[in-house]
């Protein structure tokens, strides 16, 4: 297969024109979703039914504690119903999954990571699929973009500890956000090929004798949330890669502009919010770069076609698809990997190796290019307040961000954050290397056996998604471990997040004097940059050395 | 106290939530995609499946139908597919997952590429990657136009037609225009067989 430049810059300019001109509407409608007080018909109605009293605000302690007993209801619900899979209708015939599968998976799909230790035309039906699955694409985004939301709500606000209703939140992000996006989207990728029904289909070439059953089930519906809310879990095992979720071309790069979508979006939400549209192009702008320098990068990379089993095929080939190409592919690779989406549409594992080491650099990032349904956003504030921190050290002021005071106790938070997962991944993948019993479950040989380790627990605490499909991850050991990864990589992060935003919602609005470091423009949008490539740098270089740099370097 | 019982009040509405989160999200969403689908689309809500000259449902235009036996050899009468991981199985899917420098992968690329030139009687350098290559799926019913070009004699001999009209039906199912453009020209094997031996037939 060639790599064809002129079809990589083509799609890549199609994708920046289409983003360009949504990113402004679209960031506006999200203000106004969480701006109002007032609830549709049907909203108060689900509201009654549910429980909820949308009348009061809640502090972030509340507002947290909502996130978390929403998640650690729906990943215990997931998990009975899939023990339970056999017992219910819809399960086309599989019978309940298997207990360490069932829970790595619940927790999978709530932490928006969508690893998938299962193989799903194998293990689950159309009812563990639709209903569950599925449901928690809407959810788990919708999470991400409300504490997104309640950050950006600590900032502007002073002196209140009230950072908006989660329940209200979530409900206008699912039903007034994604859904609607989410159906306009399926339908399109229906016509374009996607399946959407609920049987088989058989089969029969008379001239070649031939018979197959043709898979159904709905498929598009699935699709769509699973690019839109970033999210990555395939219909099929193949993901991205599949026929039925991913047809044609045209699919592919449809795929990757749902995958762009919110996150591109939602930094103009922010400008909005805060009152200086600027401060949401500086994010945006610094979200760009680093997208366009990292896809640029794996297209290069794709392109070299390093290897040596691409050197014995005369070519790329091993893990694409011939109807993709190799220029859809790395678009694809590069975007997915920047937010925590984790879908695929080539074997990430066969990738030249500099390539799957860009993969993997891209969500140690911390998935912030343009990042995940809201985590993209909330990291990428994070990082402006380390960088606002770093400027303030350098010309002896204390540092400010937006009218709030950066104190010990912000700065303490913002900290851990960036701490908390490279942790994660150092650790874990450090403990389970030394273990040669788990190790046997990656059979690679070399260095590539360590970038398969590294790859999956880099994707599990950045609630990626995506893998080096070598590595076999449904036995207890790697079901836990990248369990406990997803976990915290997650929710210690949004309670970080969410208590910053509380801390900082109690604060006075400090005017900006000659000492203030303006968060916008070009100049901080250099620093915040460079803060966000040399954090990643300091933590993982040693770590990517052993696995993807040796690999890439050795032939 | 408050604060378990204020959690007991919140995991009664998470659960309550999550309930009605899933009628609307689980439940009526897809159906109404389903619903929709097959309104404006039924042959794509349906799988791509195309018909035979009997009107019987012969293929899905998606999926790559393969004649092989048990030792995974594509039958010599027809125009192959691409190597795949899962012996081209609908019910599964998967990529090789082998690493770019994996030993397997190189035997495998190696024994791919001496049996596709013994195959077709060309060297072992004329053999186009896509050839030795298994797809991301297992199931990608795609090869490169000069894949398909190298199998134009030998299945043309096979059905006893002329190689211009065999590679005339190769050309009528090769991806054009923007398709091409924006990924790379493919053949659809799935469709070229049935279009080859619908030509047989009348031959």
């Amino acid at each position: 297969m060639v790599f064809s430049t002129a079809a990589f810059i083509t799609q890549i300019v199609v994708l920046l024109l289409a983003l360009l001109l949504l990113h402004k509407p679209l960031g506006i409608y999200m203000e106004r979703v969480f701006a109002g007080s007032t609830h549709s018909r049907l909203e108060r109605v689900f509201y009654r039914l549910a429980g909820v009293d949308v009348g009061t605000e809640q502090s972030w302690s509340v507002y947290l504690r909502s996130v978390l007993v929403f998640s650690a209801v729906s990943i215990l619900a997931i998990f009975a119903l899939q023990r339970l899979q056999g017992l219910l209708p819809g399960s086309n015939g599989l019978p309940g999954v298997d207990p360490w599968i069932a829970m790595n998976t619940a927790i999978s799909f709530v932490t928006n990571t969508n690893w998938q230790t299962y193989v799903p035309e194998a293990t689950v039906g159309t009812f563990v699929q639709m209903c569950l699955l599925a449901v928690q694409n809407f959810l788990s985004a919708a999470v991400g973009i409300v504490v997104a939301v309640a950050l950006i709500r600590g900032i502007v606000r002073t002196k209140t500890d009230r950072l908006g209703n989660f329940w209200v939140d979530v409900t206008r992000a699912s039903f007034r956000l994604l859904l609607p996006i989410a159906a306009v989207g399926a339908i399109a990728l229906v016509m374009g090929g996607v399946v959407q029904n609920f049987w088989s289909t058989e089969v029969a070439n008379q001239a070649t004798g031939v018979t197959q059953v043709i898979p159904g089930g709905p498929v598009a519906s699935q699709e769509a949330i699973k690019v839109l809310g970033t999210n990555g879990g395939g219909y099929f095992n193949a993901n991205s890669a599949h026929p039925f979720e991913n047809p044609s071309v045209f699919t592919s790069l449809f795929q990757v502009f749902l995958i762009l979508l919110i996150p591109s979006a939602l930094p103009y939400t922010y400008g909005r919010m805060v009152g200086d549209r600027r401060q949401g192009f500086t994010v945006a702008g610094v979200m760009a770069a680093l997208w366009l320098a990292s896809t640029a990068l794996m297209g290069w990379a794709v392109a070299s076609g390093q290897g040596a089993a691409s050197a014995a095929a005369g070519g790329l080939g091993e893990g694409f698809e011939q109807r993709l190409g190799p220029a859809a592919s790395s678009i694809f690779a590069a975007s997915t990997t920047l937010t925590s989406t984790g879908a695929v549409n080539v074997a990430h594992d066969s990738l030249p190796p500099l390539a799957g080491g860009i993969a993997m650099v891209n969500m140690m990032l911390g998935e912030v290019a343009p990042g995940g349904t809201g985590s993209g956003l909330y990291g990428m504030l994070v990082l402006a307040i380390i960088a606002v921190f770093i400027a303030g050290l350098m010309v002896g002021r204390t540092p400010e961000f937006l009218g709030k005071k950066i104190g010990p106790r912000e700065m303490k938070l913002a900290a851990l954050y960036i701490l908390v997962t490279p942790t994660l991944v150092l650790v874990l993948a450090g403990i389970t290397a030394l273990l040669p019993d788990v190790m046997a479950n990656a059979p690679a040989a070399g260095p590539h056996q360590f970038s398969e380790l590294l790859y999956a627990f880099t994707s599990g605490a950045n609630n990626n998604g995506s893998a080096f499909g070598g590595i076999t991850s449904s036995g207890p050991y790697l079901s836990v471990m990248l369990g406990i990864a997803m976990l915290l990589g997650r929710f210690l992060t949004i309670v970080l997040v969410l208590a910053l935003a509380g801390s900082m919602a109690r604060q006075r609005r400090i005017p900006a004097s000659a000492g203030t470091v303006p968060t916008h423009g070009g100049l901080f949008g250099s620093l915040l940059l460079s803060v966000t490539v040399i954090m990643t740098a300091l933590s993982y270089f040693p770590a990517l050395a052993l696995g993807p740099l040796a690999e890439g370097l050795i032939k | 106290m408050n604060v378990f019982t204020g959690y007991l009040r919140q995991a009664g509405t998470a659960a309550r939530f999550l309930l009605l989160a899933t009628i609307v999200l689980g439940l009526l969403y897809p159906v109404a995609i389903f619903g929709v689908g097959q309104l404006v689309a039924p042959f794509q809500a349906n799988g791509s499946v195309v018909k035979d000259s009997a009107g019987e449902p012969a293929a899905s235009a998606l999926f790559a139908q393969v004649s092989a036996d048990d030792a995974g050899t594509q039958d010599p009468a027809w125009f192959h597919a691409r190597p795949s991981a899962v012996g081209w199985d609908p019910a599964s899917s998967s990529a090789s997952n082998l690493g770019p420098n994996d030993a397997k992968l190189l035997d495998a690329v190696a024994a791919n590429r001496s049996a596709v030139a013994a195959a077709e009687g060309v060297s072992e350098a004329a053999v186009p990657a896509d050839a030795v290559t298994a797809s991301g799926s297992g199931l990608d019913p795609h090869i490169s136009p000069d894949y398909a070009a190298l199998q134009v004699a030998r299945v043309a001999a096979a059905h006893g037609l002329s190689t211009d009209v065999v590679q005339g039906l190769v050309d009528k199912r090769t991806s054009s225009g923007l398709e091409a453009f924006l990924g790379q020209p493919s053949v659809n094997v799935t469709l070229l067989n049935l279009d080859v031996a619908a030509a047989g037939n009348n031959h």
